[in-house]
């Protein structure tokens, strides 16, 4: 029999590992439009832009690694079509039977929806090549106006920065980051980027971006206008999930599967940020866009495809690296009623807990790696905890974190 | 080049050689070694990449920074010579290094 994977990335390479893994002796084939063997994208706004890391070494594993796995790699060829009754997938060169079918399609960068948009000039990041793009153009620029200050953005704001760049994070919401993360957490990166040099617009209406065919500026809804030479749109990703949708499968905010990671059609499965899936710790189906989810959610598909059935149910984390400050997070803080904060923000070491009916259901921490490690703990166990016991520095978190639920 | 061997806890060796500045958990991953699982590819951000430095070795070892140490707490069978992989860079000095590998990762 064979398992099909579309989509070379994290959640694909996950999927064809783990099958292996498990015994699987089957054809595995992985297919990626892109050219390269699957790669981490963290470092593309990180250490990759810095220069500190150079793109071989992006590579999880070289082909021939692979190969000896006995994964049989396609690169450059983009999946066109799946016909789900002759269980087949189009690509550009030919036709490629399967018994298995995954998609780890990813996501793509949500366009900014003004005028100028597509000037040259104006750049996002997903893949390699536009990590490249980037790098590039940062080097020459002077000017940079990032537009989203989530966590891409903001990564790449304490980057151009270092650098040197006059930096302008124009944030749609009231505060950077506010989807993800407690007040707290974006009051404190907010300073800091600021202490870095950046300026950050929060509340910021784009009216449209100028130039005759390279961006010179971007104005603003109240008329203001901002010199810039490099534009860096940074508002969130959409799914994959045009051939799965095409196919005929559910695809409401990804492709819809079940708790296993299965569509409704029994021998297609898909994972990582293509995958709209019911997820305890969002209480709901939710997408996620984390490198842990890809992992996770892919073990559990693999799993699914060798006819075992145990759900998905790892706790999320995620982290950011901007300028030297390390933020971690885990759970998911949609519904929280309250927050807690441990540690000292003034230090620039210091977690925040997200509660909701006496648990602790996700919590972000700032160079405080121990109180994630111990968070995690606490969201995945569903440990009861008082508010006050938790602020307290003489708690040990660490026993807290380990306590059985009753 | 630079030898380094891992030792799987049922004794079984895997020695790759590496260029000076890798990281040990790249050296690792990239040849297949799956007991390093690596999760957030060297962010010093999961805790999977745990290594066991043989008691020969660890004096002529870097002592870890904090963050690393603080995620060394955490990892599934902790050891008084514990350390992240990822934050370990091949040097010259490191020609032989004998590491043993954790039989799990999380
Ligand atoms: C700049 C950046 C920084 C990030 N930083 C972090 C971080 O710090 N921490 C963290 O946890 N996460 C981070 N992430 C998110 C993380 O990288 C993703 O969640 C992860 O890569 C998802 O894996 P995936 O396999 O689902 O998707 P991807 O890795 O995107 O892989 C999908 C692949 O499928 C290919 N594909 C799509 N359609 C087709 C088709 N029809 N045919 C063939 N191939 C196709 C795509 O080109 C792509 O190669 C970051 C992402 C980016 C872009
Ligand atoms: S690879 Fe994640 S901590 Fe080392």
């Amino acid at each position: 029999m064979a398992i099909v994977i579309l989509g070379a990335g994290q959640a694909g390479l996950q999927i064809a590992t783990s099958v292996r893994q498990k015994g699987y002796t089957g054809k595995v084939v992985l297919i990626g439009d892109e050219p390269h063997p699957p790669y981490q994208r963290p470092p593309l706004s990180k250490a990759f832009l810095k220069g500190t890391t150079d793109a071989a070494s992006l590579i999880f594993r070289p082909a021939e690694a692979l190969a000896a796995q006995g994964i049989d790699l396609i690169l450059g060829q983009k999946a066109r079509r799946i016909d789900l009754i002759a269980k087949t997938v189009e690509i550009n060169d030919g036709t490629v039977s399967y018994e298995k079918l995954a998609l780890a399609l990813g996501a793509r960068p949500r366009q900014l929806a003004v005028p100028g948009a597509d000037l040259e000039g104006v750049y996002s990041l997903r893949g390699l090549a536009d990590g490249q793009k980037l790098m590039s153009a940062l080097t020459s620029a002077n000017n940079v106006v990032i537009v989203g200050g989530g966590f891409i953005g903001l990564e790449v704001a304490a980057t151009a920065v270092a650098a040197g760049k006059v930096v302008t994070v124009l944030e749609a919401g009231p505060r950077v980051m506010a989807r993800a993360v407690a007040p707290q957490i974006s009051t404190w990166f907010d300073k800091m980027h600021r202490d870095m040099g950046t300026r950050i617009v929060t509340s910021a209406v784009i009216a449209w971006i100028d130039g005759t065919d390279h961006v010179k500026t971007v104005t603003l809804g109240d008329g203001e206008v901002i010199a810039a030479d490099l534009v860096l749109v940074g508002i969130g990703a959409v799914p994959n999930t045009e051939i799965a949708a095409e196919a005929g499968l559910e695809c409401p905010n990804g492709v819809l599967v079940d708790a296993v990671g299965r569509t409704a059609d029994s021998d297609i499965f898909a994972a990582g940020d293509c995958a709209f899936h019911p997820n305890r710790f969002a209480g709901s189906y939710v997408r996620l866009e984390s490198v842990q989810n890809a992992i996770d959610q892919s073990k559990t598909v693999a799993a699914a495809m060798l006819d075992e059935t145990a759900s998905y149910d790892a706790v999320p984390w995620f982290w950011s690296d901007q300028g030297q400050a390390k933020l971690q997070t885990t759970g998911l803080p949609f519904a929280a009623e309250r927050h807690v904060v441990r540690g000292d923000p003034e230090a620039g070491k210091f977690t925040v807990f997200h509660l909701k009916s006496g648990r602790v259901i996700a919590a972000d921490s700032v160079n405080s790696p121990s109180d994630h490690m111990c968070a995690r703990r606490m969201v995945a166990g569903g440990i009861p905890v008082i508010p006050e016991v938790l602020a307290d520095p003489a708690t040990d978190l660490k026993t807290l974190a380990m306590q059985r639920t009753a | 080049m630079t030898t380094i061997h891992f030792q799987s806890p049922s004794g079984e060796v895997t020695t790759l050689k590496g260029v000076v500045g890798q990281s040990i958990m790249e050296l690792a991953t990239s040849n297949g070694v799956s007991a390093i699982e690596a999760d957030c590819g060297g962010a010093c951000a999961c805790a999977t990449c745990h290594v066991i430095v043989d008691q020969s070795w660890t004096e002529r070892l870097p002592a870890p920074g904090v963050m690393e140490r603080d995620m060394l707490d955490f990892v599934a069978e902790p050891t008084s010579t514990s350390r992240l992989s990822c934050q370990l860079h091949i040097t010259d000095d490191h020609d032989g290094l004998l590491l043993h590998l954790p039989s799990k990762q999380s």
